[in-house]
């Protein structure tokens, strides 16, 4: 029967499991609802396991917003681990929501969100686990439609055979408009079936379905043209901007899990969108402009998700925390009001400047002091204009001794390694910054009690950003960088003793590229990749790149083509059809401005630029300040009684 | 740089609470751990006026007596909550429990007026375990075989490896019953409290390595669905004394 629950059967494997207690859902904030009390059904998922699943703001979101409608239910599904996997295969139990352990299968909509490309052997394993045909083109009016969301949506073209659509941008409208067109359709009596449906959704002009455009390529193996194969569906599909974040002040109750999951605390989104124009980043470029939630919405939404859900933490997050016009009162406001209650506030500080300390003074007032991290990126002057991270050598020293002479111990200093023009002297500057940093600090302080730790992840270029034309180095050409700044920072043996060392090594990240800018052609990778047992790339204990490149070969894909290979600025780019707002001609400009070392300024503070999103998405920036305060908090006395 | 100096002033205990709480349905999946966080939520959700420890990071005063194996039910764990104002515990149990989620339950709180550590009390659990994939009869003549035996040791996979585990000599007593034919035999057990403690999986071992006894069920015994129902203090008679009873029945100084 459609919609029953697979729970009896689950029951019997999971004593067999490592953490039971992730399959079995019964978190705080979940919602059930009868199976055929609604029209329209929801399977989201997180396509990793349930302790990184969990958290994820995007998730929570969409299943709030959609468990509010009476016409739709949403239920939550996560990558399982290979031991239950490999006792759902043996006793044929399928791929199962948490919530009311239901078969994906039997959904309307499996909506997947990606945050990382690594996470599509995750996918593939889910539909064949859900018993779902792994090609879209195999699926009949029994399955669900397969939807991709998250940043990785920018460009779903390795994964376009597998899924039915994609959608670009905020989540919010998108689900709730999709779910008015399943709704409609399906009380018409689903006129069409399941063509009828993808096309309906196509001509919203933001729901992307692959199979409605074919792709043409040249002799030489480069895209010739991307063109709708109907002439009903849009040439180019836009991305979704919610608009006034203070309308959407979600997650409301936040999901509270049983089990230890990565993220233990109250996360509130406090502004979206950055336009501090990184050029490596591509979550700063996808979603402009930038909205801001106000203060007071900000202070009710940390007030009812800590009742709710009774955490402990605040995480107030964004791209850029710090430039939220109304941080300041923000953070003195939340520590005077949460003064003397055990909860603790915290910002994630990558913002390199006095201002990032004084604000996590005020969020430290507890007593709780987290780490401070600053995210200078490059370690040389050039390397910093070249990816437009404005910071002075001056200023990054200034503010980590300021740190120290506040008592903070320990910083944590990000870079990256692989970046485009990037030489082994750039990298090489990262261990005299981080010798210079604990020089000075043990001066400002007159103790040798200071640490830093230099955390390095590796550059990988992606779609929509001024750096997709940009060449990935050899993984060979990072380890040995990185080799080499391990022993400039120990050259040095009195401040090497103070300095941490954290990196990835280069192979994964080529992988992530290939991905990032891969064509439908890589598609048979990642199914040839999922059918030799790759699960959890994310997971370096089981990502194996020898996986990838064998699989590559055995599908005649020259993974270095789409990775290390620079594209021309008349090159059609695989996501040239997807609108980001993102002006091509701007994109090709700044990497231009890249290569000359020319920095680009923020557009919140100095005039437009003509980037092209706010014209053609018709958006504005949205930022204050609003003049509001934080509401005063009402002491509650006595227990509560939650009902 | 003067060393940083702990805040002082947590407020101080001014009334302990012992409480009986549940573990029911999917939720005995959850680990101790995992309650551990729960319950520490809780207490913030109902806003109970929990003492905190002094120190750098202080921690709400709350002991747990017993913590029932990750998989097992039970309707009889314990625990005990330092405060720091005196509630009335019937609301304070009612807050809390709705503060949980169902299938972790508080099914009652107690105002502490006795000396003495509730964990002390508790020297022996009773179980009920449904055995899958058995027959009564072969249930009941591996049960026999057991009894019959001084110590019976069976091999346990640790986080530090394999060790063996004598799973008799805990047993005061066990009786199967169900009727034959019917899909999982059930047995009744009385567990002394021992270290390390003898759960129910260890008792199932031992009637394999006794009298061969299998189970036909997918997973074999490691399926089975044992529940703790009863904890406390074993009297020379072989019964268990609810270790609230004191506290129930003596009025609380401050309460």
């Amino acid at each position: 029967m459609r919609g029953e629950s697979l729970f009896p059967q689950l029951e019997q494997l999971l004593p067999q499991v490592s953490k039971p207690i992730q399959y079995v859902g019964g978190e705080l904030g979940v919602t059930v609802k009868p199976w055929d009390s609604v029209p329209v059904h929801w399977a989201l998922m997180y396509p990793d396991a349930y302790e990184v699943g969990l958290p994820n703001q995007g998730v929570q979101i969409l299943y709030e917003v959609l468990n509010e409608r009476a016409d739709a239910l949403a239920e939550r599904t996560y990558a399982v681990w290979p031991d239950l996997e490999k006792l759902m295969r043996t006793y044929q139990v399928p791929q199962f929501t948490v919530d009311s352990h239901r078969s994906v299968g039997h959904f309307d909509l499996f909506g997947v969100s990606f945050s990382t490309e690594l996470g599509y052997t995750n996918l593939l394993n889910a539909l064949d686990l859900a018993f779902i045909p792994l090609l879209s083109k195999d699926r009949t009016d029994e399955h669900p439609i397969v939807i991709a969301g998250g940043h990785a949506a920018f460009n779903p073209e390795p994964i376009a055979d597998f899924i039915d659509a994609a959608v670009l941008g905020d989540g919010e409208e998108a689900v709730l408009e999709i779910t008015d067109i399943v709704a409609a359709w399906k009380a018409e009596g689903s006129p069409g079936g399941r063509d009828e449906l993808l096309l309906r959704l196509a001509k919203t002009e933001s729901v992307y379905v692959p199979r409605f455009y074919d792709v043409d390529y040249l002799p030489d193996g480069r895209i010739q043209r991307v063109i709708p194969n109907r002439a009903d569906v849009p040439f180019r599909v836009h991305k979704r901007t919610t608009m006034d974040l203070d309308a959407w002040p979600y997650p409301k109750k936040p999901l509270v899990p049983l089990a230890e999951t990565v993220h233990e605390r109250f996360a509130v989104e406090i502004f979206r969108g950055c336009t501090r124009g990184c050029r490596f980043c591509q979550a700063g470029m996808i979603t402009r402009p930038v909205r801001e939630r106000s203060i007071s919405t900000v202070g009710q939404m940390v007030k009812e998700g800590l009742e709710f859900s009774g955490f402990h933490e605040v995480g107030l997050l964004s791209l850029s925390s710090a430039d939220h016009s109304e941080i300041g009162d923000m953070c003195k406001g939340l520590a005077d009001q949460y003064a003397g209650t055990n909860v603790s506030l915290s910002l994630p500080s990558t913002r390199v400047d006095a201002f990032n300390i004084d604000l996590a003074q005020e969020l430290s007032r507890n007593g709780r002091r987290s780490g401070l991290t600053f995210a200078p990126e490059g370690g040389s002057e050039r390397i910093r204009r070249v990816i437009n991270k404005m910071v002075s050598e001056e200023d990054l020293i200034r503010t980590v001794v300021t740190a120290y002479t506040n008592g903070w111990r320990q910083v944590k200093l990000y870079f990256m390694c692989g970046l485009p023009t990037e030489t082994d002297e750039d990298v090489l500057q990262i261990a005299r910054l981080a010798q210079e940093v604990i020089k000075n600090g043990r001066a400002a302080t007159g103790s040798r009690d200071v640490r830093c730790t230099v955390s390095i992840g590796g550059f990988v270029p992606k779609p929509h950003t001024p750096f997709q034309w940009a060449p990935m180095e050899h993984p060979e050409v990072i380890d040995n960088r990185l080799k080499q700044l391990k022993q400039a920072i120990n050259s040095d043996r009195s401040l090497g003793k103070s300095i941490g060392m954290r990196y990835h090594d280069g192979e994964p990240s080529l992988i992530e590229g290939l991905l990032a800018r891969g064509d439908r052609r890589v598609g048979a990778v990642i199914r040839e990749v999922w059918e030799q047992g790759g699960r959890f790339d994310g997971w370096s204990e089981h990502f194996s790149y020898q996986r990838w490149i064998d699989a590559c070969a055995a599908v005649g894909i020259d993974v270095w083509w789409y990775t290390t290979r620079e594209r021309k600025q008349e090159e059609v780019l695989p996501w040239d059809h997807l609108d980001s707002g993102l002006d091509k001609d701007w994109l090709w400009q700044d990497w231009q401005d890249a290569l000359t070392e020319f920095e680009q300024d923020d557009c919140r503070w100095t005039p437009c630029f003509d980037c092209g999103v706010c014209p053609s998405m018709d958006t504005s920036i949205q930022i204050g300040p609003t003049g509001h305060k934080l509401l005063p908090l009402t002491p509650v006395n006595g227990l509560r009684v939650t009902t | 740089m003067s060393k940083r100096q702990p805040p002082g002033g947590q407020a101080p205990v001014v009334q302990r609470v012992r409480i009986r709480y549940a573990k029911r349905g999917p939720l005995r999946f959850t680990s101790h751990r995992d309650f551990a966080r729960a319950i520490e939520r809780a207490i913030h959700r109902a806003n109970v006026p929990i003492a905190y420890s002094q120190g750098f990071t202080p921690h709400p005063k709350i002991s747990f007596c017993s913590a029932a194996p990750t998989g097992v039910a039970s309707e009889a764990e314990y625990l005990e909550l330092g405060l720091r104002e005196a509630v009335e515990p019937e609301q304070l149990r009612t807050a809390l429990d709705s503060a949980l989620s169902p299938g972790l339950d508080i099914l009652e709180a107690v105002v502490s007026s006795t000396p003495g550590s509730l964990a002390d009390r508790i020297t022996a659990a009773r179980w009920r375990v449904e055995v899958p994939g058995v027959t009564l009869s072969s249930l009941s003549s591996a049960v026999d075989a057991f009894m019959a035996q001084e110590e019976v040791l069976v091999e346990r996979l640790t986080k530090q490896g394999r060790r063996n585990v004598d799973a008799r000599g805990a047993v005061v007593n066990m009786a199967p019953y169900g009727s034959e034919g019917a899909p999982c035999a059930i047995l009744d057990l009385v567990v002394r409290q021992v270290t390390p403690s003898v759960r129910p999986d260890d008792v199932l071992s031992g009637l394999s390595v006794v009298a061969g006894l299998e189970s036909s069920a997918p997973g074999g015994f490691l399926s089975c669905r044992a529940t703790r129902l009863v904890q406390g203090t074993l009297t020379p008679q072989g019964e268990i004394v609810d270790p609230l009873e004191l506290d129930r029945a003596t009025p609380a100084v401050n309460g």
